[in-house]
């Protein structure tokens, strides 16, 4: 008898060595820029301490790509930009090129394979998001697709600096918001409890597990045709999807009453005000393939409102902090709901406790 | 055989638009008849188009590893069978995903893409996501018999297997160092040799729950660290911002006074910029937040100051379970760039994930354990120390027994009474 191979065991390495596949530049002047500068959107210009400079291309793209599209990318870089790219955070790729001259046929090759140049400044950037239909195991909808549409639609303003500051939109599928915050988010809201399969919960879920994820404590042990399984309280229940995860039989999504829901006004970055969560503001809009037109008619008007508006360098969230809610209901024609005050924990520090209120003479917006 | 090509109505319409399409992607791939995976994407065609028509997903996960790892493969197996249980997919049965973990800043050179294009060619779907919400390259559907050859090559190649489930996760930093002159510290190198030293905690899930860690290199938090790190690594600096005053007229020559007070000075959050009579700027450092505004704005004129370092905060993550939770502050600042400084850093992670390793219930994350077990006391258990810097305020009610108070009035005053060590001046 011979014993068997022993199994290929894997070198725990971690991440890759980033030096060995950064562009001799960046890597010469590692730690030592100096100022930059964008010559136009979608092209960032570097110079280092040591008087190098660097022209950066952005360009987006599909995020879920085939290799076709990979390999298109690497002919470009290959034939204007030395063989080096890198990705942004938001799934765009970078072209880095030493000269000037050489960034005009660096964007008519990308404008011609079809990946836009721009997503800098202020700009509307690339939408992040995350999975969906294509491949999570919990979606309310895709994600991919609403990205497509949104940024066929957006396209404009992602190839032009001309909001007052820069916008970035998130997109996620269910109600944990693997898509982050954003100065706009288009998010799963879903309006009915969900629906048990008794018959397959004892087999397939882990009860107390279960019971411990729900945020309310509305989820409970029962019985029913002579099966352990659990119930759940629909007066408290909040619809967030929280038990469906660690128990499929618990379906939450459903074709007319998972719905999707606007925020606004979140904010990563530390400039000006603190980093800010995005608000609620539109919610009950159809979950509705394959271009999701009324979220698109949604997200246009807020924006349209909020570029019309804003001041120059003013996020979505800081140029409703100046003009208040009020008014930024009225501007956008967006419905005032009770679904707006929070109810949660903490709920009630988002209330005005003051007098500050912008009255208008008669009452008149 | 390659299976049919499934009518795909509803996808077929996002094949328009000026947005690079990805549904344009899949149907190169379901068309690549010479292919090993063909057959595969034309069936995940199939499945993605019945979801556009329900409006429900079709995927469930289930258990796929490769030898020695308990974790980074996320396993989706099809459930949308017929009645006699069968796929009706047969060929996207299987639709599994790779995490690996790319290099920090998510450089490539073209032949590093081209290879794994090569190696996802022969294994996968030929369908890459780059990157993930979590930072990781996608290799999204694999069969379960070809991940484990799959990593296997990947692995050969210098590449790892990223985090999944309640693990340390695979970790993100920005351009930072290599392309930006905010940079206040070497996020690449803070990157590899944190997440480098986790690897046994992000291959082998054993934590209540996920931890992240990512790491920007000035505050504009370009990572999105404060709102989904456990633990954000943030550069900032001490000392004053750096004037160069003639690009500071420059600056307000061309664009003019107006525009300088309206975009720069009123927009300082703590007033600390003023706008002279002979266009040269002042900034009131003592009273600066290190924002980046005014930097932003005039990125020939200002720049961080020269004594760099960190600012680390703790607990951020998304919704689930108790509501969105920002990061707050740990370590106001530590210096970054000596063998120690780094050390001190990796002490600090192993301290914190040790703690919540032992002490965070299942499925809870960092934010939600200090909150269960107060701020304080999480102090106190790893080893902090107190400071003002941690809070906006301090508490509003008198629901605290206080009895501990001259004891820690003292600890406070010998911290303060003491020779300044170099962190402290």
């Amino acid at each position: 008898m011979s014993t068997p191979a022993k199994p290929r065991m894997p070198i725990e390495s971690g991440v890759p060595d980033a030096f060995q596949f950064m562009h001799p530049l960046l890597k010469r002047n590692y730690g030592q820029w100096h100022w930059h500068d964008r010559p136009r959107p979608g092209v960032l210009h570097h110079v280092a301490k040591s008087g190098d400079q660097v022209w950066t291309v952005r360009a987006g793209t599909q995020r879920q790509m085939d290799v076709f599209s990979v390999r298109t990318l690497c002919d470009i870089a290959d034939r204007y930009a030395d063989g080096y790219v890198r990705f942004t955070i938001r799934s765009n790729i970078e072209f880095m090129v030493a000269e000037q001259a050489k960034v005009p046929a660096l964007i008519a090759a990308l404008d011609a394979a079809g990946f836009p140049v721009g997503g800098t400044g202020n700009s509307v950037r690339m939408i992040s998001h995350t999975q969906g239909w294509l491949h999570c195991d919990i979606p309310g909808t895709d994600a991919s697709g609403v990205v497509k549409a949104l940024m066929d639609e957006l396209h404009e303003e992602f190839i032009h600096e001309r909001m007052p500051n820069r916008v970035g939109i998130t997109t996620s599928c269910c109600e944990i918001n693997c898509g982050g915050q954003g100065d706009l988010a288009v998010n799963i809201q879903h309006t009915k409890p969900p629906k048990i399969n008794h018959d397959l919960v004892a087999n397939i879920c882990e009860r107390p597990a279960v019971v411990a994820r729900c945020p309310v404590a509305a989820i409970r042990p029962a019985v029913v045709n002579g099966k352990p399984t659990l119930e759940v309280d629909e007066r408290k229940c909040i619809c967030c999807g929280a038990c469906y995860a660690p128990c499929p039989p618990m379906q939450i999504n459903d074709p007319e009453y998972t719905k999707i829901a606007i925020w606004v006004g979140g904010k990563h970055s530390n400039a000006r005000s603190r980093p800010t969560f995005h608000k609620l503001v539109v919610a009950g809009l159809p979950n509705n393939p394959p271009r999701w037109p009324e979220v698109a008619d949604a997200v246009k008007k807020i924006l349209r409102t909020y570029q019309r508006d804003a001041r120059d360098w003013e996020r979505i969230g800081e140029w409703i902090e100046r003009i208040g809610w009020p008014r930024f209901f009225e501007l956008t024609g967006l419905p005032f709901t009770p679904y707006h005050f929070d109810n949660w924990r903490g709920g009630r520090a988002s209330l005005n406790a003051s007098t500050h209120i912008r009255h208008s003479a008669g009452g008149r917006p | 055989m390659s299976a049919k090509t499934p009518e795909t109505p509803l996808l077929d319409q996002l094949e328009k638009g000026p947005w690079p399409s990805f549904v344009a992607g899949l149907k190169r791939l379901a068309a690549a008849e010479d292919k090993p995976y063909a057959g595969m994407m034309k069936h995940l065609l199939g499945q993605l188009e019945r979801s556009y028509e329900t409006k429900r997903g079709y995927w469930k996960g289930g258990t796929v590893g490769v030898i020695g790892y308990g974790g980074g493969i996320i396993p989706r197996f099809t459930e949308l069978r017929g009645a006699d249980g069968k796929p009706e997919f047969p060929e996207a049965a299987e639709f599994h995903t790779l995490r690996i973990m790319p290099a920090p800043g998510m450089h490539y050179t073209t032949d590093a893409l081209r290879r794994l294009c090569d190696v996802w060619e022969k294994h996968g779907s030929g369908l890459i996501a780059l990157h993930g919400q979590s930072g990781d390259i996608m290799f999204q559907g694999c069969s379960s018999r070809n991940v484990q050859p799959c990593f296997d090559e990947l692995n050969e190649m210098g590449y790892d297997l990223g985090g999944a489930g309640p693990a340390v996760r695979t970790s993100m930093s920005c351009v930072g160092h290599a392309r930006c002159e905010h940079s206040c510290y070497d996020e690449i190198r803070a990157h590899t040799q944190i997440i480098n030293a986790f690897v046994d905690d992000i291959h082998r899930p054993a934590l209540p729950y996920k931890f992240k860690f990512k790491f920007s290199g000035c505050p504009n938090d370009c990572m999105n660290a404060i709102q989904r790190a456990d633990m954000a690594v943030i550069g900032t600096w001490r000392d004053d911002i750096e004037i160069d005053q003639r690009e500071v007229r420059g600056f307000v020559a061309e664009r003019g006074r107006q525009a300088v007070i309206d975009n720069v000075v009123t927009r300082c959050p703590t007033r600390c910029v003023s706008l002279e009579e002979d266009g040269s700027l002042t900034i009131d450092n003592r009273n600066c937040v290190r924002c980046m505004h005014c930097i932003n704005v005039m990125t020939k004129a200002l720049s961080p100051g020269k004594d760099r370092g960190v600012t680390i905060l703790l607990g951020g993550k998304r919704t689930l379970k108790i509501g969105d939770l920002f990061g707050t502050v740990i370590v106001p600042f530590m210096k970054l760039e000596t063998d120690a400084d780094f050390a001190k850093l990796h002490e600090l992670a192993q301290n914190i994930i040790g703690f919540f390793a032992e002490n965070a219930l299942e499925h809870e994350r960092t934010g939600e354990m200090i909150e269960r077990i107060g701020f304080a006391n999480f102090l106190e258990s790893v080893g902090l120390e107190p400071d003002p810097c941690m809070l906006l305020h301090p508490r509003t009610n008198p629901y605290v027994r206080t009895d501990g108070w001259d004891e820690e009035a003292r600890k406070w005053n010998a911290r303060r009474g003491a020779p300044p060590a170099e962190e402290d001046r």
